[in-house]
């Protein structure tokens, strides 16, 4: 009896053993998994009650949870809500997250591994668990001064050090306020969600990075002429043909100038020139003589199809489509045909310019503070690529400051500052409204700033609105806020 | 010839004084060790009040503080009535039966349930009729070898327990499985009192019978088989057990009483081939009845794909939230009260283990698991010990139903086997389920006090 028994003793063993196993792999191994299943109420009903971290600006919080007296204990709140919206994101019970609050969720609850031993910590001395604090890179004074100079235009704002790739004000207009949906009544989220959501102006889409993307119109000069540069073969001073209009390739269509007329004077034109007064022929002939490789490349370099870029929220990839018509690469030459962009890409090809061809990894992450003034994370520049040689970079920097100097970006004019920019005033099709722009760098010789403005619907003028008389004065002051600082 | 030393030499015979002792030593251990016992129960009980409601009640520990005299009491009757049983098994029970109610009024504070209402004083009302009724039965029991002669009487009663709840109007369904009964408002699982007497009668049934089915058969490949009229006695428990798991519908209830009597069958005829057998004849009817009737197979899927989003929020929706509670604990828990246990359906009783789980993390589940593992192998010390076969039989059935019970219940909680309506030995809320298990602590208890494995008295020098 006492040999069965023991093997009965070793079935006992298994059996037990087979417990350890289980509940071991569920409480340890698939932790993380299960946490982020989405059958899991608890990791909401965590995030929600646990002291949520705050989101700072130049240590002020723009978000932060207060105590209530409800089942979630913490209720999130927003001190200037339509402001940061596109910074901040939303928080809500059911309707998701979105923004920093989305992206940096692990951190502000205090779940990111990276908090492991803090909440080893909380448990020990019996405290609440605790979420990080996350400092952006937004400069208060710059975000204020793009969210004035946007007022009630229809459009977006990024701002960035192209130093370090820091950015210094995204705004997205029209806003909302991320309040609305901070409740914790959830018909009440889900009213005001569905209203926004209904909102024909998109107010929940933050235009800076993501949504439809824009035609970047003449501001896609810049990369056409760095492609240019870049080959070897032109020079800014490298001459073109200056016809009135050209008729593109098996097609009857029309490419003028936007005033109608030859690019200045000559038969021929610079590439200087053209740039500066924004012709779209000689621009049109470029990209035909340069052919869609080149200015396909370019346009990579610079960032386009990166599907990777996160500013921690992912960014739409800028397009440059595939192209085998010669009709459709003249026409994208200046920004026109299938050719999209986010504003925040906008602003990194004049950043990489203003560096002198080292193009930086945005990001709106200065650091990320644990509950114990510890730096969980802290912002280390990175680049991201030189899309253009330093020579290159000095040659475009010199045309660009003649277009606001002399040329058709003349309204980003700051007196003693040498401004670099270039404006935009992309066509949408027959009879709708114009998308304006304008992408620049200041000070020229030691720049602090990349700015991208896009307004749209013609800024309210339709298609009398130009990238010069709307975005380029909206550009202008927030260029003066950073200077100002 | 003398010596001349003979004087110094001292005496061939000198006067000493010798006395009877009766050695105390194992009741000794086991008051320390009780006391430990009501200690952590004391604390446990505080904590799960001061973690989630931030203060600490006096009610509950009173009555908590109640039942710990009365197994002090259980204890000091132990002294005179059973001296040499096993120190360790009151102890382990005690905890267990501790911790449970520390874990169900975590639940009932969630729930803000107070007063009779809640379940955690329920508990521990039962526990102390438990602990009564255990008491009893030693009293009453003061030799096992009765129940071998009352084998047939007591078979009869645990099969029209177990068949009690397939009776229309009496069972009660819960969680799908009918292993309830209820009568007039009270709730009861006929089955848990059953498991014991199905215990008492295999090792009665076994006891005789197992020369006749140890001993003759036909060598197949080495291994001898059983003469097929000597098959009636498993293919009878079979058939009782897939009546079970059809009309019960539960895998549960019908693995524990087939896997207690093959165990039982083994160890008392020594011949594996009862066990494959048996095994063959268990896994071919369930999977045939997992083929035959969709709530068995339903059972089967909510387990096997229990993440699938379609069943997630429907059919193993108490399993998958259990198993996130058991996440949310992770290594070292949450800390008691203050997790979300009440998210899982059946938290106090089914789910009690992912209760704890939570709340006192991998740790805390791994040192409840030992403590059943130790409280298990007592029993089997039985069997090693022993001194007559039916005792023998009866400590390792009575043990290992206790460890299949635990296997089948995490098992099912932490998804190594089919979710059951089986309840936690000594942790899960249910009168049913405590007395029955504090019954099996009383068997033994006597049964460990039969062992004699020391002497009654000892000579101790004065």
């Amino acid at each position: 009896m006492n040999k069965e028994l023991r093997r009965v003793s070793v079935l006992v063993l298994l059996m037990f053993l087979a417990l350890f196993t289980s509940s071991s792999i569920i409480q340890v191994f698939q932790q993380d998994e299960l946490a982020a299943n989405p059958f899991n109420a608890r990791t909401l009903y965590d995030s929600f009650s646990a002291e949520r971290g705050s989101i700072l600006v130049d240590g002020i919080a723009i978000a932060n949870s207060v105590p209530v007296d409800d089942e979630y204990s913490y209720q999130r709140e927003y001190s200037n809500g339509p402001l940061y919206a596109a910074v901040t994101g939303y928080f809500t019970l059911d309707q998701g997250t979105t923004g920093i609050e989305g992206e940096l969720n692990d951190f502000l609850s205090g779940t990111a591994s990276e908090q492991f031993l803090d909440r080893v910590n909380a448990i020990l001395t019996g405290q609440n668990p605790q979420g990080a604090a996350v400092q952006v890179t937004i400069d208060p004074a710059v975000q204020q001064a793009a969210w004035d100079a946007l007022g009630d235009l229809k459009g977006s704002v990024v701002a960035i050090d192209p130093t370090t790739g820091a950015i210094l004000a995204m705004v997205s207009t029209p806003s909302f306020d991320p309040n609305d949906l901070a409740s914790h009544n959830s018909s009440v989220v889900i009213d005001n969600y569905t209203e926004l959501l209904n909102d024909t102006d998109d107010p929940l889409i933050n235009r800076a990075i993501s949504g439809d993307l824009y035609h970047p119109g003449s501001t896609f000069k810049l990369i056409v002429a760095a492609a240019a540069l870049e080959s070897g073969e032109y020079t800014p001073d490298s001459e073109l043909p200056n016809p009135r209009t050209i008729t593109l390739p098996e097609s009857s269509s029309v490419v003028s100038n936007s005033g109608g007329g030859a690019c200045g004077g000559g038969d021929t034109v610079t590439i200087a020139d053209a740039l500066r007064l924004s012709c779209n022929v000689p621009f049109a002939e470029l990209g035909q003589e340069l052919g869609y490789e080149a200015i396909a490349a370019q346009a990579a370099r610079f960032g386009f199809g990166d599907e990777s870029i996160s500013v921690p929220m992912s960014v739409t990839p800028s397009i440059f489509p595939q192209t085998e018509s010669e009709a459709q690469l003249m026409l994208s030459s200046f920004g026109q045909a299938n050719v999209r962009v986010t504003p925040l890409e906008m602003a990194m090809v004049s950043g990489a310019i203003a560096t002198g061809g080292t193009q930086m990894l945005p990001t709106l992450v200065d650091k990320i503070v644990a509950p114990d003034l510890s730096i969980v994370q802290a912002l280390e520049p990175q680049v991201y690529g030189t899309p253009l040689s330093s020579e290159t970079a000095a040659l475009m920097r010199d045309m660009m400051i003649n277009n606001v100097a002399s040329g058709a970006a003349s309204n980003a004019t700051i007196t003693g500052v040498d401004v670099a920019g270039k404006t935009g005033t992309a066509q949408n099709g027959e009879g709708e409204p114009y998308t304006l722009w304008f992408t620049g760098f200041a000070p020229a010789d030691n720049p602090q700033v990349a700015v991208a403005v896009v307004v749209e619907d013609g800024g309210g003028l339709g298609q009398s609105g130009f990238g010069n008389t709307v975005a380029a004065p909206i550009a202008k002051k927030v260029i003066e806020a950073v200077l100002n600082r | 010839m003398t010596s001349p030393d003979t004087a110094t030499r001292p005496p061939l015979t000198t006067t000493i004084r010798l006395r009877l002792r009766q050695p105390a030593r194992r009741r000794n251990i086991e008051l320390g060790m009780l006391l430990l016992a009501i200690a952590i129960n004391g604390v446990a009980l505080g904590l799960v009040q001061i973690g989630a409601l931030g203060r600490i009640g006096g009610t509950m520990l009173a009555l908590g503080a109640g039942l710990g005299i009365l197994v002090l009491a259980v204890h000091v009757a132990l002294r005179v009535v059973a001296p040499d049983a096993d120190p360790f098994v009151l102890p382990i029970a005690t905890v267990l039966n501790g911790i449970g109610i520390a874990g169900i009024t975590r639940i009932d504070i969630a729930k803000e349930l107070v007063g009779w209402d809640a379940s955690g004083v329920r508990q521990i009302a039962w526990s102390a009729i438990a602990i009564i009724i255990a008491f009893a039965v030693l009293l009453l029991i003061r030799n096992h070898r009765v129940l071998l002669r009352y084998r047939y009487v007591i078979g009869l009663a645990a099969l029209i327990l177990l068949l009690l709840p397939l009776v229309p109007g009496l069972g009660r369904p819960v969680n799908g499985a009918y292993v309830w009964i209820s009568v007039g408002g009270l709730s009861f699982q006929p089955g848990e009192i059953g498991k014991i007497l199905l215990a008492v009668f295999f090792a009665g049934y076994l006891v005789t019978a197992r020369d006749s089915l140890s001993l003759v058969g036909r060598t197949i490949l080495g291994i001898r088989f059983p003469r097929a009229r000597d098959l009636g006695p498993i293919l009878v428990v079979w058939m009782f057990a897939m009546v079970v798991l059809i009309g019960q519908r539960d895998l549960g209830t019908s693995l524990l009483y087939f896997g207690l009597f093959l165990v039982m069958l083994y160890v008392a005829t020594g011949r594996p081939s009862w066990i494959i057998l048996g095994m063959l004849l268990f896994v071919g009817g369930a999977f045939a009845a997992s083929r035959l009737f969709t709530y068995v197979g339903n059972r089967f899927t909510a387990w096997l794909d229990a993440f699938n989003p379609e069943y997630a929020d429907d059919q193993s929706y108490q399993l998958v939230q259990g198993i996130f509670g058991l996440a949310n604990g992770g290594l070292l828990g949450t800390g008691l009260g203050r997790g979300r246990p009440d998210i899982v359906p059946l938290a106090e009783s089914d789910f009690i283990m992912a209760t704890l789980g939570e709340e006192l993390g991998l740790i805390g589940l791994f040192a409840i698991l030992c403590l059943y593992l130790l409280f298990v192998s007592r029993g089997f010390r039985i069997g090693f010990t022993g001194q007559d076969d039916f005792g023998r039989l009866l400590g390792v059935g009575v043990s290992f139903v206790v460890a299949l019970q635990v296997f089948i219940v995490i098992g099912g909680v932490t998804r190594v086997i089919p979710l059951t309506g089986l309840t936690t030995p000594f942790l899960a809320a249910g009168g049913s389920s405590l007395v029955a298990n504090w019954i099996i602590v009383a068997l033994l208890l006597r049964l460990s006090d039969s062992v004699r494995s020391q002497p009654r008295w000892v000579v101790v020098p004065s």
